[in-house]
């Protein structure tokens, strides 16, 4: 560059349609970015009325009356049902998810592993809504029974017992169905994940006399595990979120209750949805401090998930 | 060793010595662990000796998987029988995940194809329509749904076209890394957050009226992500080559990308337009806030309450007669064929038009 300076051919080296291009698209970019400040911005903005005038805590309070005079609420309930649903959703999903992305990747024959990854991705792409009404008409009376079983007979496990007799509405056929939901997250990302496994390191199991089975355990598992704990807390994520097929499943009863098959329960997002239409003003500004809650919660997972996954893609010595 | 004693194993050479791997099952093991599983299950539906509605799934699953690791271990050692076990087990798991899907549709179209008609489609609305009498339609809600993801589609493919423009033709360090990565976390906010936002921004905060165009900035909000990264990934394997030639010619970077880049994934594009197209057709948490129902054609997306499909759903469900069921699931077979054509076109046109990646 200081040996030998090439001619000017225009005026100005940086042409104007360049400069403008260049600056729309940043605009843009930032623009994104400016959309999730804006997002933190209102909904903090918007949640203070109801927060200053409310008269119990807001993290212990057990009651939902932020309309009533004075006002009462808390956000315990919510926080308890949405974590406690998610969490029975990652426990079922997580593995049958990963198991899915094994398969695909390193079982199936290529044509069916492509066939089963596109129907795996089409149920992601089944509206909630549905989710919500299958759940609620076809999927619940399925599992009730199921419910029955284990509060009967390991009913001795506190989460297992059932003092009311009921079965439906409950948190376990929210998580069964959150599960579904969550599904199709978990095994995109965990098969993107086990893509990036070295192939060397595969056939050099392989080689050495490994089964698949081994191989998988020895040079999958370890190289992929920070890639599947991010695919299990997009997962996670999903899950907290999930409104309408929650609002429709869930009871809706505004109490903690651990025995996940009596029918209780609620959640951050669900709440919302079934209250936000009665809600006068201060009942608005209420659910919009909770629906704060829930947009910081899942920014945290998510963004720790990410996280991972990014560290872990710039490591991988797949390509 | 075992490899001397038993001369009677199922396929074996002659001469154990000469063998070159252990013994092994036959062929047809998996299939013939399954049929004793399908039979025990059989035994115990046909006997009712539990009332449980998926005991025979259970029991057929679990007596395949012990019948078939057993075997192994008795056969081929630990080795491969932990080998086959995880085998089996993670067949199942593809099994188990492909079966919700199927019965999620087969129940739609069973139960939505009983009210649906040319009609209910396009013409009926639910204006005047008693809640417990049959008819009505969701003409309304179908020009609801329409608007609202056009509008969506309108306002975020050139945001999301620009935005994934600077990151993979100009973006470089700091800003274009937190872009990058901020894209990625847009994509796993609750849709219900994304609505409560419009709610607080465009119409607490800017005064505006409930409206189907309140409802498509919403959707608007859960677009972008999906836009940006479906959008960057095809400009990313856009070859270098294409680039340095155009620009060898003296042409202008600007020009570059949109007469070179842009036109070459183009079809990349459309197909990830038309997947966050699908996407968002099925929200519904974020227009119950924004736009909430409404019974009647409202033509005017920029003032009233509009209906859309998915909201027509949630009202006919809460309503909760046998005839609202009815059109509760007829909508969500209109639905989920909008959703799943999208998405189906969008995938196809993918796998034939996208280079291979691995």
């Amino acid at each position: 560059m200081s040996l030998f300076t090439p001619p000017r051919i225009t005026g100005s080296s940086v042409r104007p349609g360049d400069r403008n291009f260049r600056f729309t698209t940043t605009a843009a970019g930032i623009g994104v970015l400016g959309v999730l400040a804006a997002i933190a911005a209102f909904l903090i903005w918007q949640s203070i009325p109801a927060l200053q005038n409310n008269t119990g805590n807001v993290f212990t309070n057990q009651q939902w009356l932020p309309d009533a005079d004075p006002p009462e609420w808390g956000i315990a309930v919510l926080i308890f049902g949405t974590l406690w649903t998610s969490l029975i959703a990652m426990v079922l999903a997580v593995p049958i998810g990963i198991g899915t992305a094994l398969f695909i990747t390193f079982y199936a024959p290529r044509r069916i592993a492509r066939t089963l990854g596109f129907v795996v991705d089409l149920l992601a792409a089944v509206p909630s809504i549905i989710f919500g009404l299958w759940g609620l008409y076809y999927f619940m009376p399925q599992i009730v029974p199921a419910a029955q079983w284990l509060s009967s007979y390991l009913g001795w496990i506190p989460f297992f017992s059932n003092d009311l007799d009921l079965y439906t509405k409950s948190i376990l056929i929210a998580g069964f169905v959150l599960a579904i939901m969550i599904l199709p997250t978990v095994s995109a990302i965990s098969r993107e994940v086990f893509w990036q496994v070295p192939k060397g390191h595969i056939e050099a199991s392989l080689a050495l006399g490994a089964t698949r089975w081994e191989m998988i355990r020895m040079a999958v598992l370890p190289f992929s595990r920070p890639g599947m704990i991010s695919a299990a807390m997009l997962g996670l994520g999903r899950a907290l979120g999930e409104t309408i097929a929650v609002a429709l499943i869930l009871s809706a009863v505004f109490e903690i209750n651990w025995q996940i098959t009596e029918p209780s329960g609620n959640s951050i997002a669900a709440n919302i949805a079934l209250k936000w239409g009665e809600a006068a003003s201060n009942g608005r500004s209420a659910l919009i401090a909770t629906g704060m809650a829930l947009f910081f919660i899942t920014l945290v997972v998510n963004m720790t998930a990410r996280w991972v996954v990014n560290r872990r893609r710039d490591f991988s010595g797949a390509n | 060793m075992a490899l001397q004693s038993d001369i009677h194993a199922p396929i074996s050479p002659s001469d154990d010595a000469l063998r070159l791997t252990g013994r092994r099952l036959p062929r047809w093991a998996p299939v013939g662990s399954l049929a004793v599983g399908l039979l025990v299950g059989l035994f115990v539906q046909l006997t009712q000796v539990t009332v449980l509605g998926l005991a025979p799934v259970v029991v057929v699953v679990l007596v395949f998987l012990i019948s078939y690791t057993g075997w192994t271990l008795a056969v081929e050692g630990r080795r491969h029988a932990v080998d086959r076990f995880a085998t089996a087990l993670i067949y199942s798991g593809a099994i188990l995940a492909l079966l919700p899907l199927v019965w999620i549709l087969i129940t739609v179209i069973y139960k939505g194809v009983t009210v649906l008609s040319v009609n209910f489609l396009f013409v009926d609305t639910m204006r005047n329509v008693n809640p417990r009498a049959a008819g009505g339609g969701v003409a309304h809600a179908v020009l609801g749904t329409v608007q609202q993801v056009g509008i969506a589609t309108l306002i975020s493919v050139p945001i999301g076209l620009l935005t994934a423009i600077y990151l993979s033709e100009y973006g470089r360090g700091r800003l274009a890394r937190s872009i990058n990565f901020f894209v990625d976390v847009m994509t796993g906010i609750p849709s219900i957050v994304a609505g409560m936002f419009i709610y607080t921004f465009w119409i607490l905060t800017l005064g505006f009226p409930q409206s189907g165009f309140a409802a498509g900035l919403a959707l608007t909000i859960l677009m972008i992500p999906v836009v940006v990264r479906s959008a960057e990934e095809m400009l990313r394997i856009v070859p270098n080559e294409l680039r340095e030639g155009a620009l060898a010619l003296g042409i202008p970077k600007y020009r570059v990308i949109i007469k070179v880049v842009l036109p070459t994934a183009i079809s990349g594009i459309i197909t990830g337009v038309m997947l966050a197209v699908a996407r968002v057709t099925g929200e519904t948490a974020p227009l119950l806030l924004t736009t909430f129902l409404a019974q009647d054609v409202n033509w005017n997306a920029f003032e009233g309450s509009q209906a859309s499909l998915p909201t027509f759903i949630w009202d006919q469900i809460a309503r909760g007669t046998q005839s609202s069921l009815d059109r509760a699931w007829a909508g969500a077979l209109t639905l989920i064929l909008i959703v799943l054509f999208f998405y189906a076109t969008a995938r196809i046109l993918a796998a034939r038009y996208a280079p291979k990646e691995h």
